[in-house]
């Protein structure tokens, strides 16, 4: 009996919560509504929806909202619906409604960060016709106001291939992709075509672990390739690359004078390499490719906020515009390197090298 | 790559990826061997890897290289509470035990995230400096050909999933308590006429489970993936769980499954280097994993029969 008036209780709770919970979320949307609608102002203002990373995920939308700011603290704008603001997802259910929100508080402009956000932008755009979006890395086409902002990670991937291929002692390099699609493949294709372009007899490996979240079979993949004679190994697989740092840290702690080395990507990694070998500080990060999603999006920004919105279009970042480039952390670099780097980097500007976007047949 | 090197290749990576799965099978194999169905296994790991992670962070400085090994401690405790929440609800209330255990899936990956999110005020941690490495064995590495393939390149937590399996089996086949623990699985009306407590050997398997899956999820996070993210531990759990049912629930038997698994999946990734199956298109060798474990569980494993009253509550009188 005690049981069954708890479970009562218990429902009753839950059932009023819900009631009470669905009449603060209409309230709310309403007040919104009406302020959104109530007043015009002229100043430019703009958003951006994450993905279920959230703006603090140390990769893409934390570099977007860094590039928000930046843009925000440029032009004297303050965090909030009448300058600049962030709406975080909590899962892929939220895209839609996180971007109708941006657009009923009349943000001049709103970001999608990231591939899973496409369906969902193509969506909203449609319906939304006086609204600008853009999305980032990924393409939405046939819309007059969403502009799609991609890398060409091609021409950073070349530049730490060309490290690679300098530094190597082997002359054997592999490369760990997440899942294998056209993206990954032009890391693996720039990166290879780096290696080659400096050490044509330098032999490189690319494989595929099948998923981004698997640190365990990145291990095991760094774990056989190291062992197969390998020494640097470039990884473009987000969470499953914590494996190949973590074999590479093992290797190093193991034996400190075997040569492993592991380049990260899309930000900085040399935090992740870091291993003290018997007192002494060892980094294992060679270098990182890096993203500047947040100079792309503070560029976007500023071309919407000066009328030049470029919708519809595909803009590629790339080494020009230095959307991409090679990680500010140089400790583990030679001069030979760094040189090299600075050369290719003026070759590929000048368009005297034109960097492949899928790997070659061995 | 010579042979030697392959084998002891595989042997070491298949250990290496298998020993979270070791102790967090051995921990579904208390719960259920008591009629407690444990799907909460993820979300106990989950938290393993979470506070091991979060007190490593903490306490590096304090307990210096035995950072890890206190962290598992404090892992194994946060497991134990998290899964007397499941046995409170699955014991003394009678609930749904596969929606109770969903439920402690879904709280642990939610609370830790947010928890990571409150503390270090970002989506993820920092890694960690101090971790378990793979180490080769001191004297038994010496030994030719068996010290290269089996002493090699071996981590500590394995050689202790190893053991914690065997003190596992003794304590379920060569103990009263064991012997209890599986007649309330089996049948818990009996049991409690012959005087055994049902409500309180199944807290105390749950509890138990709670432990080793903190502890898997430790050893998985101290190891392998060395931060904490809403991408560590990512199916671990259900793999376990697999293994359980895989080992006919037996500590022995689950043990082995866990091996299989890392087996098959360094054997797919090892298999482009080996003479004889790299000219097998690479799809094949991604999907060789689960094809084997499907082959094994249909064919060679014969019926695995769960304990009788596992998923059902125990109500005293009821008939």
């Amino acid at each position: 009996m005690e049981k069954r008036k708890f479970g009562f209780v218990m429902s009753m709770v839950l059932a009023a919560g819900t009631i009470l919970g669905a009449c603060g979320g209409g309230a709310e949307e309403e007040a919104t509504d009406n302020g959104g609608s109530g007043e015009e102002t002229d100043k430019f203002t703009v958003a951006m929806v994450t993905d279920v990373g959230g703006v603090d995920d140390k990769s893409f939308n934390q570099s977007a909202w860094e590039g928000l700011q930046a843009f925000g603290e440029e032009n004297g704008l303050k965090k909030g619906t009448d300058g600049y603001d962030y709406i975080q997802s909590k899962s892929d259910a939220d895209y839609k409604t996180n971007l109708n929100t941006a657009v009923r508080n009349e943000f001049d402009l709103t970001y999608g960060i990231g591939y899973k956000l496409k369906p969902a932008i193509e969506e909203v755009a449609k319906q939304r016709t006086e609204s600008q979006f853009a999305i980032v890395d990924d393409v939405v086409e046939g819309l007059d106001n969403v502009t799609s902002i991609t890398f060409k990670e091609h021409e950073g991937s070349f530049l730490v291939g060309v490290v690679a291929g300098l530094q190597t002692k082997s002359n054997k390099i592999g490369f760990i992709g997440g899942i294998e699609s056209d993206l990954i493949n032009k890391f693996a294709g720039g990166f290879e075509a780096g290696v080659k372009a400096v050490n044509p007899d330098a032999d490189v490996t690319i494989e595929f672990a099948g998923a981004f979240d698997k640190a365990d079979k990145g291990q095991q993949m760094a774990s056989a390739m190291y062992s197969s004679g390998i020494d640097i190994i470039y990884h473009a697989a987000g969470g499953t690359g914590n494996g190949v740092f973590a074999e590479a840290k093992s290797l190093k702690e193991t034996a400190p004078e075997k040569e492993v080395w592991v380049i990260g990507v899309d930000r900085d990694q040399s935090e992740e390499g870091k291993v003290t070998v018997n007192g002494e500080e060892m980094n294992v990060t060679l270098t990182s490719m890096v993203k500047r999603v947040d100079l792309a999006v503070q560029d976007v920004a500023t071309k919407a906020m000066n009328d030049e919105f470029p919708g519809g279009e595909v803009i590629e970042y790339g080494l020009e515009a230095e959307g991409v480039s090679i990680a500010p952390t140089q400790d583990n670099l030679s001069e030979e390197s760094i040189a090299a780097v600075e050369e290719w980097t003026t070759k590929i500007k000048n368009g005297e090298v034109e960097v492949p976007t899928v790997p070659g047949k061995n | 790559m010579d042979t030697l090197t392959i084998i002891a290749l595989i042997v070491s990576s298949s250990l290496f990826a298998a020993t979270p799965l070791i102790f967090t099978a051995l921990g579904g194999v208390f719960s259920e061997k008591s009629g407690v169905v444990n799907i909460g296994l993820e979300g106990l790991m989950i938290i393993g890897a979470f506070t091991a992670i979060v007190f490593n962070l903490t306490f590096d400085t304090t307990f210096g290289s035995a950072t890890p090994w206190v962290a598992l401690l404090a892992a194994m405790l946060a497991g134990g509470l998290l899964s007397l929440l499941h046995g409170v609800a699955s014991i003394a209330f009678r609930a749904d035990q596969v929606v109770s255990g969903v439920a402690i899936n879904f709280l642990a990956l939610g609370l830790s995230l947010f928890l990571v999110k409150l503390i270090y005020d970002k989506g993820q941690t920092d890694m960690i400096d101090s971790r378990f490495i793979k180490k080769d064995i001191p004297i038994l590495s010496d030994i030719p050909v068996i010290g290269d393939i089996f002493f090699s390149g071996i981590a500590t937590p394995t050689i202790w999933a190893f053991i914690i399996a065997f003190v596992s089996w003794f304590v379920l086949y060569k103990t009263p308590f064991g012997l209890r623990l599986r007649s309330v699985g089996e049948h818990p009306m009996a049991a409690d006429t012959m005087g055994v407590n049902v409500a309180k050997t199944r807290y105390i398997a749950v509890f138990i489970s709670g432990l080793l899956g903190g502890l898997g999820g430790a050893v998985y996070a101290q190891s392998i993936s060395l931060d904490f993210s809403h991408a560590t531990i990512t199916g671990q759990g259900f793999m376990a769980l697999a293994a359980m049912i895989f080992g006919k629930w037996h500590p022995l038997g689950a043990m082995g499954a866990a091996i299989f698994f890392g087996f098959a999946q360094s054997l797919s990734i090892v298999g482009s280097s080996i003479p004889f199956l790299d000219s097998i298109p690479a799809v094949y060798l991604l999907i060789a994993p689960y094809v084997l474990t499907i082959l094994a569980l249909a064919g060679f494993i014969g019926r695995a029969d769960a304990p009788k009253a596992s998923g059902t509550p125990y109500i005293k009188g009821n008939r």
